[in-house]
Parts: C-alpha cells; sequence; structure tokens
C-alpha cells in the first residue's frame, strides 16, 4: 500500500510535466490543426533559460521560472510568425516538416554553446518527510502544485476571457474570425505565446526535479508529451492534461512493478490500444460536417 | 440622393490563373438596399470577400470616401462594415451569447452594447431563449437569425449579406427579407447577394446582375423585376 500511494505520488509529479507539455501541443493544433514538433524542444529551451537565470544571473526560484516562460515565449511567437506564418494556406504537411526542421535548428543551437550536460545549480533546498512510509519532498509537492496552478489559470483564460473566447472560436472555423473584428494573427500569438511558456515551466521544473540537462532532452519528451496530447484528444485541453496524467501514471507504475527497461514498451503500447477504441482520443470528438 | 457609402471600382479579383471577377464597378449609397444577383459561380462571393478584406485584388474600394485595400479585414469591421457570410459561420462551440459577443470585439462602448444586446433580443426573441445553448445545436433559420445578429453587435452601418435564404424553408426565407427589411428601416445600408433573385429584387431599392464576373445588367429592383432577360435567366421565365 505504502509503494502504491509512493509511486502515485511519482506518477503525479511526472503526469504533470508531461501534461503542461501537451497542452502546447493541443493548444496549437487547437488553433492550427498542426503539430508544432517544436514545441519538445521548446521545453528543452526552457530547462536552459532557467539554466541560464539560475547559474549567471544568481537567480531565485520564481524569477528564472519567469525568465524562462518569457524568453521561450518570445522565442514561440517568433517561430510563429517567421517560419510558420508564411506556410499557413500551404499544404499541412509542409508546416510539419518545418516545424521539425525548427526543432532541429533549436537541439543544434542550444549544442553550439552547451555541447556538454550541464548540471543545473540547487534553486530550493531539498526538504524530505516521512509520513507513514511515504517519502515525499517539497519538489514534488512544488512541481505538482505549480502545473496545476498552471493548467486552472490556462482552463480560466480558454473558458472565461476575451481572448480565450476568439481561441475557441478559431479552433472551430478560423475564416470567418476577422469578419467579427478579431485581430486573427494578435490572437494567434498570444495562443503560442501561452502554449510555450507552459512548455518552459515543464521545462523549469523538470530541471528541478532531474537537474542534468542538454540539448536532447525534449526530443523524447516531447514526443511522449505528443502521444499524451493525441490520446487526451488533440486541440482538447482538459484531455491534454488527462492524457499527460495517464502517461505519467503508466510510466511510473510499469517502472515500479516491471523491470525499468519495459517502461517506454508498456506505457506506449497502452496508449495505443487507448487509440484504438477511442480513436479521436479520451475527450475528443469526431468534428461534425460542416454544412 | 444620399451620399455614396461604398464605392467599388474596377475590381478584379483572380484566384491563381483563374479569374473571377473581371473590373466590375458598383455604388451603395447611404440607407439603401442593393442586391448583386447572378448563376453560381458568377462571383458575387469574391465581391463580398474583397470588400471585407478577406481575399486580394486590384481596383478600388472605398468605404465614405476611404481606400480599403491596406486595412486589415478586423480593422474593416471596426470602420462599420459587417458580414454575414456564406453558410452562416456560426461558431458551434461557442454559445449563442459568446457567438454575439466575439461580434462587439472592436467596440469599445460598454453602455452601448448593452444597449444592443437588448435591440438584438427584441429582434430575435428566439435567440434569447437560446443565449445559453451551444450554436451548433441552433436550427438553420435560428442559425441565420444568430448571423444577421452578430452583424447588428458589430454595429455595422453597412451590412454585406451573402446569400441568407440558403437552405431555409420558404417561410423563414420571407422572415429573414422583413428583418432584412426592418434592419434597413432602422439606418442600416444593405448590400445583398442572392441566388434567389426574385426575393432579392423585391426587397431592394436597385439591383446589379453579375454574370462570370461581369456586370451585364442594372437597374432599379422593379425594372430588373421586370427585365426579360432578367426573367428568363433568374426568375423561371
Amino acid at each position: 500500500m505504502t509503494t502504491f500511494l509512493q509511486q502515485t505520488l511519482n506518477a503525479l509529479q511526472l503526469g504533470s510535466i508531461y501534461a503542461l507539455i501537451a497542452l502546447g501541443y493541443t493548444m496549437v493544433y487547437g488553433i492550427l490543426t498542426m503539430i508544432n514538433f517544436a514545441h519538445g524542444d521548446l521545453f528543452m529551451i526552457g530547462a536552459f533559460f532557467c539554466f541560464l537565470g539560475a547559474t549567471f544571473l544568481n537567480l531565485p526560484f520564481i524569477p528564472s521560472l519567469l525568465l524562462s516562460m518569457v524568453g521561450v515565449a518570445m522565442l514561440g511567437v517568433t517561430i510563429e510568425r517567421v517560419a510558420y506564418r508564411p506556410l499557413r494556406s500551404a499544404p499541412r504537411v509542409s508546416a510539419i516538416i518545418t516545424a521539425l526542421g525548427v526543432g532541429i535548428f533549436l537541439e543544434n543551437f542550444t549544442l553550439v554553446f552547451f555541447p556538454y550536460p550541464q548540471s543545473v545549480p540547487t534553486l530550493l533546498k531539498t526538504v524530505i518527510w516521512n509520513i507513514g512510509g511515504v517519502t515525499i519532498s517539497n519538489l514534488q509537492i512544488l512541481i505538482i502544485v505549480v502545473a496545476i496552478l498552471m493548467m486552472i489559470m490556462l482552463d480560466v483564460i480558454v473558458q472565461k476571457t476575451k481572448v480565450g473566447m476568439a481561441m475557441r472560436a478559431i479552433s472551430w472555423d478560423k475564416s470567418v474570425v476577422p469578419l467579427m473584428g478579431v485581430p486573427l494573427d494578435l490572437i494567434i500569438s498570444i495562443t503560442f505565446a501561452l502554449g510555450t511558456s507552459l512548455g518552459a515551466t515543464a521545462g523549469t521544473l523538470y530541471a528541478i526535479a532531474f537537474p542534468v540537462i542538454d540539448p536532447y532532452m525534449g526530443i523524447l519528451v516531447g514526443w511522449k508529451a505528443f502521444i499524451a496530447a493525441v490520446v487526451g484528444g488533440i486541440g482538447n485541453i482538459r484531455g491534454a492534461m488527462i492524457g499527460g496524467f495517464i502517461l505519467g501514471i503508466v510510466e511510473i507504475m510499469v517502472a515500479a512493478f516491471m523491470p525499468s527497461t519495459y517502461r517506454d514498451f508498456v506505457a506506449f503500447g497502452v496508449l495505443l490500444i487507448l487509440l484504438i477504441f477511442r480513436p479521436y482520443g479520451i475527450l475528443g470528438k469526431p468534428r461534425p460536417q460542416k454544412v | 440622393m444620399n451620399d455614396v457609402l461604398l464605392s467599388v471600382q474596377e475590381l478584379w479579383v483572380s484566384y491563381g490563373n483563374i479569374k473571377a471577377i473581371h473590373g466590375i464597378s458598383f455604388d451603395v449609397h447611404e440607407g439603401e438596399i442593393v442586391t448583386l444577383i447572378g448563376a453560381n459561380g458568377a462571383g458575387k462571393s469574391s465581391t463580398l470577400r474583397a470588400i471585407s478584406g478577406l481575399i486580394p485584388y486590384t481596383g478600388k474600394i472605398l468605404y465614405k470616401g476611404q481606400e480599403l485595400r491596406k486595412i486589415s479585414a478586423d480593422k474593416i469591421v471596426g470602420m462599420g462594415i459587417a458580414q454575414v457570410p456564406e453558410g452562416r459561420g456560426i461558431f458551434g462551440n461557442l454559445t449563442v451569447l459568446e457567438n454575439l459577443k466575439l461580434a462587439t470585439w472592436q467596440r469599445k462602448d460598454k453602455p452601448e452594447i448593452a444597449r444592443d444586446f437588448e435591440r438584438v433580443f427584441g429582434i430575435f426573441p428566439r435567440l434569447q431563449e437560446r443565449r445559453n445553448q451551444l450554436g451548433g445545436t441552433l436550427s438553420g433559420g435560428e442559425q441565420q437569425m444568430l448571423a444577421v445578429a452578430r452583424a447588428l453587435m458589430s454595429r455595422g452601418k453597412m451590412v454585406l449579406l451573402d446569400e441568407p435564404s440558403m437552405g431555409l424553408a420558404p417561410v423563414l426565407v420571407r422572415e429573414i427579407f422583413r428583418i432584412i427589411g426592418e434592419i434597413n428601416q432602422s439606418g442600416t445600408t444593405v448590400l445583398l447577394v442572392e441566388q434567389n433573385a426574385n426575393m432579392a429584387l423585391r426587397a431592394a431599392n436597385r439591383g446589379y446582375v453579375l454574370e462570370t464576373g461581369n456586370i451585364t445588367l442594372s437597374g432599379t429592383g422593379a425594372e430588373l423585376l421586370g427585365n426579360p432577360r432578367v426573367k428568363e435567366a433568374y426568375l423561371g421565365g
């Protein structure tokens, strides 16, 4: 029982990181029906921004997090403006190839400056509590709380604000949105800023939990979060959160109760089986035909 | 006659190598209902899309004397040109209220917006009943009413209507045209694109006939209704 509780806590920690990244994929897909395959690498850049802030500017945790969010949001908005916007009416495959290219560019650009893995200085002193045999660290609590706060904030923005209303309208039919007087490009930029800053948050939290970072760290994590977004129902924000937590739970439970080399094999197997039964994802719906 | 509100001069639109509109010119005066009639593919929707700034074109489109070419589509709405697009363009994942609120994006006049909500719900009591329902759950007629209501919420001084009768039962078509007349009476200028030439010409002060990208006839609504060529081609003989 204690093992189970312990692993549940670990699963929540990992799942909240996946969920934050998955949100970035799903938001961009929701408004542009395009997979931003550079998103995993923006997560990596987020970790590096946190590292830079902590190492060279001696910033504590919250300012490092904010630096990372702002830096990555600006980068994300720039990438959309320079690389994706000119391709908005081009065939989907061109945009996807461009996104993959942007990802490889970001990895190698980082590699120029940091050819070796870097260790992130301790931003927060670890405190470990032992409650009935379950060890809980303050970092775990922090990661889960920050992630959940971000998700609540995003949900409020999307459901309750005017900008969020415009985002939802774009996801339904972006061709009509300008006729409402809504500046389409501005809303798309805001969406990129929000999605990528959540990715940066994930990168920062990840760097705190696993403080050795390298330019390729975003690839596998990015793919996993993408699959989590698809399992939740790509384009659906709550779906991305659920998908992220499911992936975290499956991974941790497999590693806990089976040989750890089975982890990705079983995790991805479960997700593929889920997709057979729910091809649009858990909360995804087949798009109704437009009349 | 009142001042020219919208002036389209030598408008050309092409999609790749295909020329959709071949240098058409027409004016809409303040307070008028003007209709463009023509068959499918004659270039009616392209004309409206060009006015709203959704597609590139050559030639001039002037609104209150100001050239619109360099102005983005959302700003054109802010200047007072609203469009009810073909197929209505309702956001099915937004509630009726949200659909209406979105259309006020360019407006800053909060008390006026509240008054316009009352006015719109006065014209369309059905929308008030369904204000918390998702747009996608409305019937075709209700969606058309919502689309017109959105144009009113954006405070269109001029409303461009693209095929408002499409896919509606005759009784609803009459209802929509009655409302168009009512909106016009309250001071909104209307540019109406229709395949239903009979209804459109009856409602309009003036009309233009568009054939494969050219204006081939023009006149008052009554003149065009009586024109033998119009009768044969658009009114079923």
